[in-house]
């Protein structure tokens, strides 16, 4: 369904001779297979937001190519406009207009008759869980209305191949389950492929079949879940020792059986392979060596780890990082990529 | 200029129009500023109008087509304010990811500002025959003709403007920026011709005063004077040129 080969975004940014050109995507190659869903998962300004508008035409690749629903985003733009669905993380409905005529005026803009573009619209708006807000205006939905609403304009010209943007970003938890089973519907019930970015790990861990990891502008990992997961050597066994004089011991036994052992506090952490065998092992191991603990915690690698394992930072800190750095240039990394839309 | 292209145009309109019925007290406001020139300015014009050396000595006669300029340019410019706040709630960003012309984005955009600035012109050329104005019915058509032609113009480029700052406020003081000289240059309020000969070839170079001068001979009934072929002119120069900009920033990929 997608192709993309070296895929590249540059533009420039900040004033007068302080210019500089900014790699948002760097060479990016994607590959989507028909009926997957796929995470593009990465931290703020790493991107996502970039590489999906080359996919969607809305944005022309500086270099590289991609073939999107079997057509050339740059020669055969309107083939492939014709061909997906796109839902961005701004919105696309009026807040003071009627939803129902949204919907319905957007599918008329595929080309669609008057009376298919109702007979779907509705359809769509029973599947997505929005009955009796036909005639309601988006400012007086709830935000997980608006996005489902959203969601309905994408499909209206039911494409094959649906692009959701950061799906469930400012959501509250329960208005993200309840789209996270809409999303899982769209696949499941219509056969659409899904590419979603998301900066969210549990909605990548949850949603999609296969994750596509970006940071810089760069691929870095590609794979399931699971996969991935695999990739960190090991559970983390995270032992709080109840003394500080017990620690130089705790580290000691830990480090017989697990890698990469370092100390923070009175928290001594190591990676261990298949934790539940050797813990009840370690565990006598450290009664016996006269150490008391006050908590023992074992933690199945996330995503965060693959990312750490990948980049060297946690996905939470390049998020974080990246703020930072947005702040000192006095633009934040949102409008950075908001200066490409 | 296929069937394609006026079907997804008129689905753009309607939508926009479905917009400003919700809400018609836009429109009225709109008119509110030359209506009250009208009524407040036109009886101060009375006692001056026979000084002014026109063809005319009726001051409505004299007034209305300069407002119905004003109103055309001004009326128009702020078009742009409506595309920032539909770009914002990412309505433009839909529109372009449909496989409509993007031309066809901007003339629906275009034909609900013509639509609005007809309505309004009507009200003010109604007002001004009620108030004591007197012009050929001929002459008239082909002044609220003209009107159309800078209002499309000036609209245009607002759409335009507007998608290149994408801030409200950036634009507003642009906006005003440009009116004050273009206000003050085009005779809207008094003919060029009271000045001194130096103001007067400043306001040679000002596109809007040809085509005020123009709209003024439509509404005597003179259709074959100088200032008619310049104001003609330059209202279709600036309509093309206006569309062509407008059509590019709505092609052009980071819009």
């Amino acid at each position: 369904m997608i192709h993309a080969r070296g895929l590249v975004q540059t533009f420039m940014t900040g004033q007068g001779k302080k210019k500089t050109e900014v790699h948002a995507v760097d060479g990016v190659d994607i590959d989507v297979a028909e009926g997957e869903v796929v995470g593009f998962l990465g931290p703020n300004g790493a991107g996502k937001t970039t590489t999906l508008r080359m996919l969607t035409t809305l944005l022309k690749p500086t270099a590289g190519t991609a073939t999107v629903a079997g057509y050339d985003v740059v020669t055969q733009s309107q083939d492939v406009r014709r061909s997906i669905g796109y839902v961005s993380q701004a919105g696309s409905t009026f807040s003071s207009a009627i939803a129902g005529d949204e919907v319905m005026d957007h599918g008329m803009l595929y080309g669609m008759s008057r009376r298919d573009a109702e007979r779907k619209g509705k359809e769509l708006f029973e599947q997505l869980d929005l009955p009796g807000l036909w005639r309601r205006m988006p400012k007086n939905m709830s935000g997980g209305q608006k996005r489902r609403l959203d969601i309905a304009m994408g499909l209206i010209h039911e494409p094959n191949l649906v692009f959701l943007d950061e799906p469930t970003t400012g959501l509250d938890p329960q208005a993200r389950a309840n789209l996270w089973e809409h999303i899982a519907g769209l696949r499941a019930k219509q056969g659409v492929t899904v590419f979603l970015t998301t900066h969210y790990l549990d909605e990548a861990d949850h949603l999609a079949d296969r994750i596509v990891i970006i940071d810089k502008g760069r691929i870095v990992a590609s794979d399931t879940s699971d996969n991935l997961k695999a990739q960190v050597s090991g559970d983390l066994v995270d032992l709080e020792v109840a003394g500080d004089e017990q620690i130089a011991v705790a580290r000691d036994k830990l480090g017989s059986i697990a890698q990469g052992v370092e100390v923070e506090g009175r928290h001594v952490r190591g990676r261990v392979e298949r934790a539940g065998r050797v813990v009840p092992g370690l565990l006598r191991d450290l009664d016996s060596g006269g150490v008391a603990l006050d908590s023992i915690e074992v933690h199945r690698p996330t995503l965060d780890d693959v990312f750490l394992t990948l980049t060297g930072r946690s996905l939470r800190d390049a998020d974080a990082a990246s703020d930072a750095a947005g702040a000192a240039d006095g633009e934040s990394t949102d409008e950075l990529e908001g200066a490409t839309r | 200029m296929t069937p394609l292209f006026w079907r997804e145009s008129f689905i753009v309109f309607r939508r926009q129009i479905r917009m400003n019925l919700r809400n018609p007290a836009w429109v009225l406001i709109g008119v509110l500023q030359p209506v009250l020139y009208l009524v407040l300015f036109g009886p101060l014009l009375k006692p001056l109008v026979a000084q002014f050396d026109l063809p005319t000595d009726n001051p409505y006669t004299f007034l209305v087509p300069g407002l119905l300029v004003q109103l055309g340019m001004f009326g128009a410019f702020f078009a742009g304010f409506g595309l920032i706040a539909e770009w914002r709630e990412g309505v433009v960003e839909a529109e372009r990811v449909t496989p409509a012309s993007r031309t066809a984005l901007l003339v629906g955009r275009l034909m609900r500002d013509l639509l609005q600035l007809l309505v309004q012109a009507l009200i003010l050329i109604g007002l001004g025959f009620w108030m004591g104005m007197r012009a050929p019915f001929a002459g008239v058509v082909v002044g609220v003709v003209l009107t159309l032609c800078v209002g499309g113009a000036c609209a245009a480029a607002s759409n335009a403007l507007a998608l290149t700052t994408k801030s409200e406020d950036v634009m507003a003081p642009l906006i005003n920026m440009i009116m004050m000289p273009v206000l003050l240059l085009s005779g809207i309020m008094l003919p060029m011709t009271l000045g001194p000969s130096w103001l007067e070839r400043i306001s040679d170079f000002m596109p809007f005063r040809w085509i005020t001068d123009a709209v003024r001979d439509t509404f005597v009934g003179d259709l074959g004077t100088s200032a008619m072929a310049w104001g003609v002119g330059w209202a279709a120069l600036l309509f093309v040129l206006a569309l062509w900009w407008g059509t590019n920033v709505f092609r052009k990929e980071n819009a």
